[in-house]
């Protein structure tokens, strides 16, 4: 049977990346043909630059070797140059006469490079950069001559001139604007980055306009010649002054360009579905990429269609930029030039080379501007592209993130100054020189890439900035932009709002449902969607939706917490950490009775018995006869208290007392993540309230609430809500505000991230501001808890398959039939 | 093999949708009987090529099971880790009739190194992409 055919006219980063998916999803759907103008096979373009520098070889940035497309069956044709599409018969041609039919047409004809139309510029020694053959002329050049001139000092140019400098040439940047990079800088950022540049040797011409390039009698480039006369001499004249989408060929066959050819959300032509386009030469939604990231989104897309699945929507992306020259650290996002109605927030500091920049408008960040100082970067992205409200967070905006308690990577916040030995990832004791290891040897690109593979990041995260740092020194590039939605997991294109929403707004009751409605790609999801969406639906629909222990993590099915050797850990609960002689004899005697290996005292004042085999838990339950402490749920873990005014002589407050009050009306109660609280009976605060999901300060008039507070990774101190008076409403608010977090908070967002995420304002005004709305969600906390089971005991009603605790011993193995 | 046969260990029903039950061995390592959404039966080594967890406690998702301890996607059928990880387990030999799930006594009794070396030697996973 013949297969259909697919042709792709463009050996670059986007159409072959556009094949790699197609052929992980479908790999014998096609006879794939694709032509090339190019002698060499797919490259890392981005990659040129550090070429030029002499940092790597060009052998190094070859992603696909002609073995690829030969293991792939894939026909390659290079140096060819395909000029005409003729879409009746659906076969395209080359400038040499070679013909191939198509059913599918995928169109990657890149970029070319803006060439100023002044007299002179077709002289030798005038050259673009956008190819390996620019970059070899380049290299070749500065073995024998002298003067450069660079026009166009935007992020490809300084780029070019950086490389030629360091080959040896005498560079001279010529830039039309008022400063450098003026589409991702502001004046003073541009200013700090052409003073480090002019440190380094470069020369520069502001605001001088081009009018002419002058030859020598043998036809070669000698000089420059600018509008107010003057010269300046020049062996090589490399443009760089922009790049327009490569549409010639497409526009021949008819096919509607407007700056780019217009494609689809699926990447489709809109003139032609058979004809497909991808990276720098679409348009999609009026935009043309020019960044890596973007177009990697485009290839998968694209391929989704080809494979036949067509499930996937490229929705287009929002990006930043940095710049790949060593030892220079630059980031910039949005509208980072402010204007009407934006407000600045600047830190300024020339001495030690650090400038930034944070626009805001209407309580939004809308752009950031930053110079020697870029770990933050991805966190202001981050909250650029979810637009949240940063009143509340205003003050502390320019000193990033990690201004507070993170930990893991030694206070480090410059990736290019750290050793390949130092640990980045603290989680997953990942070393510098193996994530860049990673990066070169696998030719990874993103973020995730770079998770998968190396698990840099891929725990808690607090290293973020250091990874896209190193990424981008190593791979080049921009690894920033990101899908304006983060779909949940991989099975869906779904967000974790969409699917919050989903499930309430058209009542799904299961898990099924849930996919069926919102398309999943996978019939029963993956270990991270259907624990997710599992507790979406029991908190949207308590004593509605069934809960489903096998979407549950392992710890909620066992109720015990699984160890590296896999035993469990038993946790009872002690009511605000108080317990009695008679519970320390029974598990003292549990502890002797099942040679239970270790008995630890935790940090929530609870007692931890670990090394407990699967087979004993229940016994173990059964014999030491207290409530379960849920210390291996995603759950109200424990309410830490002090002794409080009943023993302690400064104490105000009975702190001991309302922390069980405050434990009972709130266990078994299931959360997106872990929940603790704590109590303290003055401002002494022994139970560590500062540092809780919700924390409680008795003073001498009552109590004062915060909430948000965090001892984990990054150590987050909680914020004041409100002050109250009695037990009864310290009961009321911190129902209302858990069960604000139950039914809005995402799945494994805890309390500090989900308050981040909507602001303390939205909480204010949920809480504070609206009794009514306050009392219902408190009720709806206790109608959600009434009959809950305590699952170490009411093993029916929660759910508990106990076969699970006692292994299938098979009878004697002769009795069976011959094999 | 000769005197190979096929052990009766427990029916269908036994072993939770989307989950797992083990299977005690005199001489070595549990194995791991798991049941998809479709019914079909696999069984593996309860043990990830990773850091060893018992991969019968994991969440089981189409054709895969995820370790419970750093969440390595294994494969069902033939025990390998989903790449970019690096691994295999061991996969045992699974007969349905009916109800009734049998397994192989030569399987059942074979301890942990002779089933690396018969199912997961040399080319088969080493090399595993």
């Amino acid at each position: 049977m013949n297969k259909p055919k697919l042709v792709l006219v463009g050996n670059g980063m986007a159409g072959v990346r556009a094949l790699e998916e197609l052929l992980k999803l479908a790999p014998e759907l096609y006879d794939i043909t694709v032509f090339g103008s190019e002698p060499h096979p797919n490259y890392n373009r981005i990659l040129l630059s550090p070429v030029l520098a002499g940092e790597q070889t060009i052998e190094q940035i070859i992603l696909n070797p002609l073995d690829w497309y030969a293991d792939n069956g894939i026909t390659l044709h290079t140096g060819k140059t395909v000029v005409e599409i003729d879409r009746i018969k659906r076969v395209v041609r080359t400038d040499d006469g070679l013909e191939a039919p198509y059913d599918r047409l995928l169109l990657g004809t890149g970029s070319l490079p803006f060439i100023l139309p002044v007299p002179g510029k077709e002289l030798d020694g005038v050259i673009a950069y956008r190819d390996i053959k620019d970059t070899e002329t380049m290299i070749e050049t500065a073995k024998t001559h002298k003067h450069a001139v660079v026009i166009g000092g935007g992020l490809l140019g300084l780029e070019a001139a950086n490389g030629l400098m360091l080959r040896g040439m005498d560079v001279t940047v010529v830039h039309i604007m008022p400063w450098l990079m003026e589409r991702q800088l502001d004046d003073v950022a541009g200013k700090l980055l052409q003073k480090s540049l002019e440190d380094r040797g470069l020369k520069f011409l502001i605001g001088a306009q081009t009018q002419a390039l002058l030859g020598n009698e043998s036809g070669r480039v000698r000089a420059v010649r600018f509008k107010d006369g003057s010269e300046i001499p020049a062996d090589l004249v490399v443009m760089t002054a922009g790049i327009r989408p490569n549409t010639a060929l497409a526009e021949k066959a008819g096919i509607h360009c407007n700056r780019g050819i217009v494609v689809s959300d699926t990447l489709q032509t809109i003139t032609d579905p058979r004809i497909y386009a991808v990276g720098e030469c679409a348009a999609h939604r009026g935009i043309a990429y020019g960044l890596v990231a973007p177009l990697f989104e485009q290839a998968k897309v694209a391929a989704n269609h080809l494979a036949q699945m067509g499930i996937g929507r490229y929705t287009g992306s929002q990006i930043s930029t940095k710049l790949k020259v060593t030892g220079i650290d630059l980031f910039s996002a949005g509208s980072f030039m402010g204007g009407e109605g934006c407000e600045d927030i600047v830190l300024s500091d020339p001495f030690s080379g650090v400038y930034k920049r944070l626009v805001i408008q209407g309580d939004k960040l809308v752009g950031a501007c930053l110079y020697g100082d870029t770990v933050d970067g991805s966190w202001y992205f981050k909250l650029l592209r979810e637009g949240r409200k940063v009143h509340d967070i205003r003050d502390k905006l320019m000193f990033g993130e990690g201004a507070l308690g993170d930990a893991g990577h030694q206070g480090q916040s410059k990736a290019m100054l750290m050793a390949d030995t130092d640990e980045v990832c603290g989680c997953n004791g990942v070393c510098k020189g193996t994530i860049v290891k990673a990066i070169k040897d696998r030719g990874l690109f993103t973020l995730e890439e770079v998770r998968k593979h190396t698990k840099a990041s891929a725990s808690c995260g607090s290293c973020t900035g250091l990874v896209e740092q190193i990424l981008m020194f190593t791979a080049g590039g921009d690894f920033s932009a990101a899908p304006k939605k983060k779909a949940l997991c991989g099975c869906t294109d779904s967000t974790h709002q969409e699917v919050r929403d989903a499930i309430k707004n058209e009542h799904l009751l299961t898990i099924a449902d849930v996919y069926a409605k919102l398309g999943w790609r996978t019939p029963n999801g993956c270990s991270s969607c259907r624990p997710a969406v599992n507790y979406y639906l029991i908190s949207t629909w308590p004593h509605e939706a069934k809960d489903d222990p096998q979407s549950r993590f392992i710890n909620e099915r066992s109720h015990a917490n699984i160890q590296k050797n896999g035993t469990y850990s038993v946790i009872p609960r002690m009511w605000g950490g108080e317990t009695s002689a008679a519970e320390l004899r029974r598990i003292a005697d549990a502890v002797d009775k099942y040679n239970i290996p270790m008995v630890k005292v935790t940090g929530g004042q609870r007692i931890d018995l670990l090394g407990v085999k699967k087979e004993d838990l229940q016994a173990v339950w059964t014999d030491i006869g207290m409530p379960s402490g849920h210390a291996y749920a995603k759950a109200l873990r424990t309410v830490k208290t002090c002794v409080g005014s009943e023993w302690c002589r400064f104490g105000t407050q009975d702190s001991t007392a309302l922390g069980k009050l405050l434990e009972r009306a709130t266990w078994r109660m299931y959360a997106p993540h872990k929940v603790k609280f704590a109590v303290s009976g003055c401002p002494r605060n022994c139970a560590e309230s500062g540092i809780k999901d919700v924390g409680i300060i008795g003073v001498d008039s009552g109590w004062e609430m915060y909430v948000g507070g965090n001892g984990g990774i990054k150590t987050e101190v909680a914020q004041f809500l409100v002050k109250l008076k009695t037990q009864e409403e310290v009961l009321e608010y911190t129902g209302a505000f858990i069960q604000l977090y139950r039914e809005e908070g995402w799945y494994l967002e805890r309390t500090v991230h989900y308050i981040a995420r909507v602001g303390l304002d939205v909480v204010k005004q949920r809480i504070l501001a609206d009794a009514e709305g306050r009392k219902a969600l408190w009720e709806r906390l206790q109608f959600a808890l009434q009959g809950e089971p305590d699952p170490w005991f009411e093993f029916d009603k929660a759910q508990v398959d106990t076969r699970q605790f006692i292994p299938i011993v098979p009878v004697a193995a002769a009795q069976g039939e011959p094999a | 093999m000769s005197t190979s046969h096929w052990t009766p260990v427990c029916t269908q029903s036994e072993i939770p949708a989307l989950g797992a039950r083990r299977v005690r061995r005199p001489d070595g390592v549990d194995i791991a009987l798991f049941r998809t959404a479709s019914d079909r039966i696999y069984a593996l080594l309860d043990r990830c090529p990773h850091k060893g967890g018992p991969l019968s406690q994991g969440i089981v998702f189409g054709e895969s099971v995820a370790c419970p301890l750093h969440n390595w996607t294994i494969r069902l059928d033939d025990g390998r880790a989903q790449a970019p990880d690096e691994g295999c387990t061991p996969a045992f030999a699974v007969k349905v009739e009916g109800e009734q799930v049998y397994l192989r006594s030569d399987q059942l009794h074979a301890s942990i190194t002779e089933m690396h070396a018969a199912h997961c030697d040399g080319a088969a996973c080493a090399n595993a992409d």
